[in-house]
Parts: C-alpha cells; structure tokens; sequence
C-alpha cells in the first residue's frame, strides 16, 4: 500500500519565547514492513540539526530557534509503500537490547490492578511467548474502553487501569506495563495509521506497543484496534514510553503560555503535489 | 565573561542605588511634610514618592491610603514591593552571592553585613526603625558597598557591568525625582514660584545632597531653569542626568574596546550624551520638561533592553 | 566468638618506626606540645576562611561543617605507590573498556563472562548513549577508586567511582596547608608533588574535544549551583584550570553545537566537565523536569557536537554488583592479572550467597548495590543485635539490593587526637584521568576514621581527611 503523509504541527506561544529547542523523532526507518520513497522534515526559521541515529534505530533531530519566537511550524511529508508482516520488526538497524526494555519508567510503573491482571493472563495457560502477548493485548483492550477525552496525555499506566477508559496512548501503556510484568521485553510505538479497524480515516497520529518475543523479535500489538498493526501503518520511532518515544519532546524559555495545532493527512497513493 | 555573572554585577548594582534613591525620595517626602501647611497640592507629597518609584499602581493595589506611615512602610519594609529598600538590599545580595566569583571579598563581605544588619534592624527595637534613621542607614550601607568595590575590584569587564547598572539606575531616578516634582507636586501653573515651590526645590535639592553644590553653582533663588540645568545639564552634579550618560558612555566605550567591537547599547549611549551635551536649558523648558523626561525615562528602557540584548542578558 | 583483629599500622615495621614516617614523626616531636597545636589552630582557620566546607543532609535541612584536617599526613613510599599506580591505572582502562563494550556489542557478556541481566537491567544502563562513539571511546574520563589495606603489600579496591568523584580539591588543599604548616619537611624529604593535577585535567578534556571541534577546544565546568554541597570544589577546579564554571541556564543549543552566552556573544563549548548527575543533563533526554540541565544537550552529545566527561551512563561500571567482576574485566579486555585485589563479594539476589549473607551477618559489612557516602549500610561487627536483625528483614525484602563483604582489617595511620598521635583507621582515594594517556598524580585523597576503632571514614559520618605523601624510598 503506498501512503502519502502531510503532517503539519504549529506550535504558537502566548508571548514570544527566547528560545526553542526541539528533539524530533519523526523519521521513519527503512524496514521489510515499510520502503520509505521520500521524507522531508521543514520547519521556516528554525535550525534542524545535530542528526544521529539512536540505539533503537531512529533518526533523532535537533530543532533549535531563537531569539523572540512567536511560533513554530513543524512540516512532515513522505511517501511510504507498506508491506503486512503481520507485526513482525523486521530490518531495523538497532542496538540496544531487548533486556534494557524490562525497566519501569514512571508512566509504566506497575500497581497492585496492573500485577493483578499481568497475574491473571499468565494464569491462562499460554503456548509461548508469542499468544502470551497475543493475550495480554487483548486483556488490555477488554479493561479499558477506548473512549477519546477519558485522559489527558502523560497518565500513568496504572491510573488508566484504574479509570478502565483511554485512547491509544494508554493502552499502549498498560499493555507495556504488563507485558513487562510478564518478563517481556516491551516498548512504546509511535506512528501514522492510514485508517482504523473499522475502515474510518483515523484523525491524529497513533501510538501502539511492541513487545519481545524470543525467536521471532519485536512484535507489534496494537490494543486500541485489537490488531497487529499491518500495510497500514507506518512506523515512526519507538522508547521505553510515552515520553522517551515522542516525536517531538521540547522545551521553551520564555514567560506565558503554548498552544499546539496541527493537521495531518494519510492518503492512499502518491500525493499531488 | 559569563553573560550570567556579568547580569548580576549589572543588578547588584541597580539594586544598590534603588535602594538610595527609595531612601532618597523618602527623605523629601518627609522635609516636605514638616513645612507649614501652605494651601493645595502639597499635601500629596507621600503619594508623589510613589510615582517617582513607578509604584503609585501597586501601591494602590494594597488598598491603602498614601499616608506617611503606610507609604514607609511600603518603601522600607513592605516584601510585596519589589522596589521596597528591604527587597533591593535582599536582591543586591543574591546578585553579589551569584558573582562571587568575580568580586572581591571585601564588597561580598560588606554587603552581606548591610542585609544582615539589616534583619537585625527589623528584630530590634522599631525606635531604631524609624524613617530618618533608616534612610541614613541605607545611604552609608550603598555607599560603603560602592567604595569597597572601587577601591578593591579589578577594573575588568565586571567593574565596566557594575558601574553601568549604578548610573543607568540613576540616570532613571533623577529623571523621575524631576518630573515629579514639576508634574505631581505642582498641579496648578499659579503655584510656580511661591513659597511652596521655594521649600519643594529645596527638598529636592537635600535629597540628591546638592543644596550647597547648587548655590555655589548658581546664584539667587532657585528658578525652574536653574535647577532643570543643574541635574539635567550640568556635569558636576555627580546626580545629573548629563553625568550619568558620560559615566554610561565611557563604560560602554571601555567594553567597545575591549571587545573589538561597539554594541547597539554603545551607540545608543553615544547618542545620548551627545544630545544632553548639545541641548540648552531654555529649550528643553520651553518644549516642555515633563515631554523632555519622559522621553528621556523612555530612552534609558531602550537602553537597558540593548545592554541585556548586547551581552546576552537574560533580562530580570 | 572471633578473635580482636590485629590492625596493621602504616607507621610500623614490628616495633620499628618505618622509614618513610620517621623523619615526619621526628619533625611532629620536635615541634613541641605547644607549637603543634597553635598549628593546627592556625590550619584550621585557613580552611575556615578558604571556605572549604561541605554540606550535610537529613539533619533538618542542609548546614555546612568543616572536616576534620588531621596535620599527621598519611606516607606511602615511592616503591608501594608505584604498584599502586600501575593497579589503579589498569582497572581504569578495564572498566572504560568494560563501558565501551557494553554500549556496543556487548561481548563480555556474550561470552558468558558477566550476566546479560546485570549489566543491561542495571538502572544505571543508560540506553540513550547505546552505539555513541565518544572522543578516543572513553566514557569515565576522572576515576576515583577506594583503595584500603590490611597488610604491607595487601590492598584491596573497594569501590570504584566512575561518574564524578568528589574529594580531589581536598587533596591540593590539604597539600597547600602542609606545605604551609612545615616548610622544612618538604624541603627535606622528597615529596612528590600533586599540583599539576588542576593541567593534567585540563589536558585531558582538551584530548577528548570531539573530531568537530575546530582549533583550541573550549572546556567548562558544569554545576548544579552554589547550594550543591561540592560547589566550592567546582568553582576550585575551574578556578586551578583557568576555564569558566557554568549552570544549565548559562548554556545552550544552537544548531549543532553547545553555546555559552557570554558578553561577547555566544562562544562554542566543546567539552564539558559535568558536576550534575546523568538524570538532570538534558530535559529532552533525562528527567523533563530538570531545571539544572541544558534542553538539547544529548543531541549535541550523540551526534558529535560536544563531549560530555564522563559520558552519562559511566555509573553501570561503579555499579556494586558489577564490582566483583572488574578483575574479570581486567582478564578479558586487556588479558592481564588484575595487579589490585577486590574485597570478596556476596551478592545477596544469589541463592547461595544470600544463605551464606544472613548466617554471617555479624561479621559482614552489607551495601545497597545503588548508596553512596556510608548510608544504608550494616557495619557487622560494629552493630547491635537489634540493629542486625532491623537490617536482616531490609535484605529479604529485596536481597538483590544487597552486596556483603567481610569486615576488612583496615590499616590504621597515626593520627592526633586529644591525647597526641594515636592509630586510626584510613583509606584512599587517588584520582585517575583517562585521556590520550592515563595519568595518575601521586598523591589522593586519603580520609581516616576520627573515632577510635570506628571503620567509617566517610565526611558525612564525622571522617576526616590527611595530606598524603609518596616518599623516595
């Protein structure tokens, strides 16, 4: 499937800033799953720099803008051929090994419910490591409803256990967490999805998990659609979670407040441009 | 240098003569409150310190009348007023502590005694807190951190921020103490020239310690050119704006040539001093003191935000 | 019951005073009851008004104390700290080899040497600087390593600190006040000088300027702020080496390169000597709500634009389960014989040795495998039954948490106190740069027990500190 992807973000300050400075994770890797044909990051005014490639593979950019900064513009576009591999990584050029993704960060600490439930799909009695994941992706989506507006960004896996609702990001989150729990290897996905299960255009960048699994590698699972993800999605960079993973993590200097807009689309075939 | 270090030399400073010049307007209020009562317009001397110190607003704020206890208290010792003595002596010292570095012992050493005697001050007996007192208390304790720094700090880049901070701070405060005299303490045209206005310049010229400097400058009465003159254009007031902008000039000019290379501040300064040094006293009368200091209060702003953008500041 | 161990006295061969301390010894007799201690009141006001203090926590706040300066300094001779010197230098370059490896392709542990586990679910593992290539491939450029000795030719590691060690303005400034206090001794004896410690740093951080760096590389010195208990040490240090002493917020990232602001603009930085822990370096990387750190900096970091000294994850090597593998390190690495001994090692998250651990618990010193200056430690033989049983129920809670060693007879160096020189016990800690060469100044940073019998030298336990000497021998 060839997906074109125009993704703008604007990030406008309420009184002019400093400084910014950005780390960018939005680039994607070269993978059996996906054949990146053009990718381009621009942002007017700014200086992307510092490039390098991290130990999970992904190319990492350095956005930095100053002096009396009233906003900025983040524009991605690409065109991608996708491939199912039925979630299977395959390709990716990475180093850091899969025992560094058993350690908690604060936004998968586990809870009493988040041992609870690890417990209870590992009493289930699995063939492997590979239906264990299948079954604790699937515990995920059946304890929390996916209901948009339920959280705000950055909840703890534990408390969206709690809360039983969230959007991708969350379940993303519990997944990691129990999967962990379980002595697997697991880690925070981000990405594009060209439409959801239902067939629906799906809005806003989507996040999903990858969990380890001996033999085959990383897996993706992604719990808020109950699938693998497949030639649909297209896949950005990945972390120990939300945070680590993000494709823009950045920090102003300045007094007042920031608002984000952003809009993103993800077409089938090339893009008329 | 440290664009940091050199940021606190420059507020340790503004700090310190913010400090005097709280001290300063304080004691005019307080001559002016002693003379005989003498008909409407002097009675707001206590209100007119506020807007000299560009605190009317915030002090309005509090909800309290302008009288002399309240405004005291507000100047001195209130913690919610960032240009209170207390709050300046208190910055003046996080400054100094932060440029330690780059400062010699004896000006850490006596400026930390002042704050700590000033704490002492406010545990003690309130008899020892009294208006007079501690406005004396305040101009010894600037005046020995300012002599201590120039009688033993190296005279490197950090000696040219200190100074520039001092005399941009008051080249803004004797530019306030004039136009509120002329504007707030004199509301009708009618009053210029009786004995109210008399006893107001006297007060005025006690509180930059220039009485006697100006008769032995000027002869007779005092006379609205003669003292617009006297701290606006004459160079031997230590306090005039004309002094100022030369001491500015030649503190920029140094770091120009240290540097290799003059900044935006450095022009901007220059410029300054040139148009005090080519004005006249009658014409900036006649186009309207209070148009020509504000102006000039503007222009000292500029000033400040080109030296914070020339040397990196990050502006406090 | 066991026996009184018997210490071994530095100053002592059998009942003769050694060479080494006996013309010290002779000058401290000389000198009289009287002239000793206006002496040693006058070394105290001189730290006094230097400043150099430190701070201590968990007493209601932070206040500041002096350390006790003992005028009796510590001797070793030229022969002793020669292999002292090859020892300390090697373990260094192992365990910079250890970290190279172990952010590459890990081949310690795929050859089975060290535990996968151990080392890559260390939190002290840091995934964000996997595949860098620092200048030179160091990644602990200052290494202070705690030695102890229990015998004329027995040393033993006890710990190493490949992160930021503290101590080293204690050892120039207790050698200044020496030098100060007895003019005549070092005219006399041969001591070995350590005040080109200050340009040894500094030539090291110039050698690992990174590949972009262009012309004479700009070094700084990074630190929390003057309220961190070892500011005066880094405002000391950049001070001795002529280069700046920054914060966080006086930093920042341009482009591809880290600026500093300055009054004359922003001037490139190239290395950084960090005083900050790895957590606080970068908010974009570590912990986002870092306020001490530079945003970006990492990026600079990974991508070549600056080097930080030591790289952010060097603390998986000082790590103290990993500890009892650096002679291992020594082996594979470099395929030498470690030339220093390691204090044997218990840890306690293995079955056996967690047996073993809790039968002995009197007679072991037991460790958190993350503490650091003598907290959350058990001292066996110095502690009460309560005390033991109180740490016993810690260990079971996470005995993977724990490492125990046996109660070392630590040597004891002559010491004053009240009742004039008496036996008290020491260790040292020499500080080693690793750079184009490996250099080690004679000399470290020795802290001695002021409590009769106690075997806790830390500052924060009422340790105090000596000048330490290396004699002809």
């Amino acid at each position: 499937m060839r997906l074109t992807i125009d993704h703008t973000t604007r990030y406008l300050y309420e009184q002019p800033q400093r400084r910014i400075t950005q780390s960018l994770r939005l680039t994607p890797a070269q993978l059996k799953s996906q054949k990146i044909l053009s990718w381009d990051i621009s942002s007017d005014g700014a200086q992307i720099g510092a490039r390098f490639v991290d130990g999970a593979g992904d190319v990492v950019l350095l956005l930095t803008k100053g002096t009396n900064v009233e906003s900025v513009e983040i524009r991605v576009q690409g065109v991608v051929d996708t491939t199912d591999t039925a979630g299977v990584l395959t390709g990716l050029k990475e180093s850091i090994p899969p025992l560094a993704y058993l350690r908690d960060t604060p936004l998968t600490a586990p809870s009493e419910a988040l041992r609870a439930l690890a417990a209870d799909v590992g009493a289930g009695g699995h063939d492997g490591a590979l239906s264990l994941a299948h079954a604790l992706a699937g515990a995920t989506r059946d304890r929390v409803d996916y209901v948009i507006g339920a959280t705000e960004a950055g909840v703890p896996a534990a408390q969206v256990l709690d809360l039983g609702q969230g959007v991708c990001q969350d379940h993303a989150h519990v997944l990691i967490s129990i999967a962990r729990l379980s002595g697997l290897p697991a880690r925070y996905v981000t990405g594009y999805l060209h439409s959801d299960a239902s067939g629906e255009a799906h809005e806003a960048s989507h996040a999903w998990a990858e969990l380890f699994v001996e033999g085959l590698g990383w897996v993706g699972f992604d719990p808020a659609n109950r699938c693998c993800p497949d030639d649909r999605y297209v896949r950005i960079g990945s972390g120990l979670d939300a945070l680590h993973a993000a494709p823009v993590r950045g920090m102003s200097f300045g007094a007042g407040s920031e608002t984000m807009e952003y809009s993103l689309t993800v077409s089938l075939g090339q893009s008329q441009q | 240098m440290l664009s940091r270090t050199a940021e606190s030399l420059y507020w340790a400073s503004r700090y310190i003569e913010r400090a005097e010049s709280a001290a300063r307007l304080l004691m005019v209020a307080y001559r002016m409150s002693l003379m005989p009562t003498a008909g409407d317009g002097h009675e707001n001397e206590w209100a007119s310190i506020l807007a000299a110190a560009g605190v009317s607003q915030a002090f309005a704020a509090t909800g309290q009348q302008p009288t002399a206890e309240a405004v005291t208290q507000y100047m001195i010792f209130d913690e919610s007023n960032p240009s209170s003595i207390r709050n300046c002596i208190a910055a003046a010292r996080e400054n100094v502590r932060a440029a330690r570095p780059s400062l010699t012992s004896d000006v850490w050493e006596t400026l930390n005694s002042a704050y700590l005697q000033f704490l002492d001050l406010l545990q003690g007996p309130p008899a020892r807190r009294d208006l007079f007192s501690m406005c004396e208390w305040t101009k010894a304790s600037a005046a020995a951190v300012r002599g201590s720094f120039e009688t033993t700090q190296l005279q490197d880049e950090g000696y040219d921020f200190f100074n520039l901070g001092c005399f941009i701070e008051r080249a803004d405060n004797t530019a306030r103490l004039l136009d509120v005299k002329y504007y707030v303490l004199l509301p009708t045209i009618d009053m210029v020239g009786g004995g109210v206005d008399q006893y107001q310049w006297a007060a005025l010229l006690r509180a930059v310690s220039a009485r006697r400097a100006f008769h032995w400058a000027y002869k007779g009465d005092y006379s609205p050119e003669k003292i617009a003159h006297f701290l606006i254009l004459n160079p031997i007031c230590p306090r005039s704006l004309i002094h100022c902008c030369e001491r500015i000039d030649h503190h920029l000019s140094r770091l120009g040539r240290a540097y290799g290379q003059r900044s935006l501040a450095g022009r901007l300064a220059a410029g300054m001093y040139g148009d005090l040094a080519e004005n006249d006293v009658r014409r900036i009368v006649e186009d309207g003191l209070h148009e020509f200091l504000s102006d000039f209060i503007a222009q000292t702003r500029k000033l400040d935000e080109a030296v914070n953008r020339s040397y990196m500041f990050w502006g406090q | 019951m066991s026996t009184k161990p018997v210490f071994f006295n530095e100053m002592y061969d059998g009942d003769a005073i050694r060479p080494a301390y006996a013309k010290v010894t002779k000058w401290f007799d000389d000198l009289g009851a009287e002239t000793l201690a206006l002496k040693k009141a006058e070394a105290e006001a001189l730290f006094r008004r230097i400043g150099i203090t430190f701070a201590v926590y968990g007493e209601g706040g932070s206040t500041e104390r002096l350390i006790p300066f003992d005028l009796m300094p510590r001797v070793f001779t030229r022969s002793e700290w020669d292999r002292l010197e090859r020892g300390v230098k090697q373990r260094s370059r192992a365990l910079n080899a250890f970290l190279w490896d172990v952010y590459h392709r890990g081949e310690i542990v795929r050859s089975g040497r060290i535990p996968a586990e151990l080392v890559y679910r260390n939190e002290a593992y840091e995934p964000a600087v996997v595949g860098i290539n620092p200048a030179l491939n160091i990644y602990s450029h200052i290494v202070g390593t705690d030695l102890v000795r229990t015998g004329p030719d027995e040393f033993y590691v006890l710990e190493d600190n490949c992160r930021t060690p503290s101590g080293v303005s204690y050892m120039l400034e207790n050698r200044e006040i020496m030098m100060r206090m007895c003019p005549e001794l070092f005219r006399s004896a041969r001591i070995a000088p350590v005040d080109s410690y200050p340009d040894l740093l500094r030539r090291t951080l110039h050698e690992v300027a990174p590949a972009k760096c262009e012309g004479e590389p700009t070094a700084v010195i990074l630190t929390p702020g003057a309220f961190n208990s070892a500011y005066y040490e880094h405002s000391f240090l950049a001070d001795q080496m002529g280069i700046d002493l920054v914060e966080g917020r006086d930093l920042f990232v341009d482009g591809d390169f880290v600026h500093m602001r300055t009054t004359r603009g922003p001037q490139r930085v190239d290395v950084i000597y960090r005083r900050i822990d790895d957590a606080f370096l970068d908010p974009l990387c570590f912990r986002p709500d870092s306020m001490l750190g530079v945003p970006g900096l990492m990026n600079v970091y990974r991508s070549g634009g600056v080097q930080i000294c030591s790289a952010p994850g060097a603390g998986v090597a000082d790590d103290k389960a990993i500890y009892t593998y650096v002679p291992d390190m020594v082996r594979f690495y470099l395929g030498e014989e470690p030339i220093l001994k390691n204090v044997p090692t218990w840890r306690c998250g293995e079955a056996d040795s967690f047996k073993y651990v809790m039968d002995h618990l009197p007679e072991l010193v037991v460790k958190e495998v993350h503490g650091s200056g003598g907290y959350g430690m058990l001292v066996g033989p110095a502690s009460t039954k309560a005390q033991i049983a109180e740490f016993a129920e810690l260990i079971k809670k996470n005995p993977s948490n724990y490492i125990a060693q046996p109660t070392l007879a630590l040597s004891t160096s002559p010491t004053f106190v009240d009742s004039g020189l008496a036996p008290r016990h020491v260790d040292l800690r020499p500080f080693c740069l690793v750079g184009k060469e490996v250099r080690l100044t004679p000399g470290g940073l020795t802290r001695v027990a002021m409590k009769e019998g106690s075997l806790v030298v830390n500052s924060s336990q009422g340790g105090g500190v000596k000048d330490t000497w290396i004699v002809a021998d």
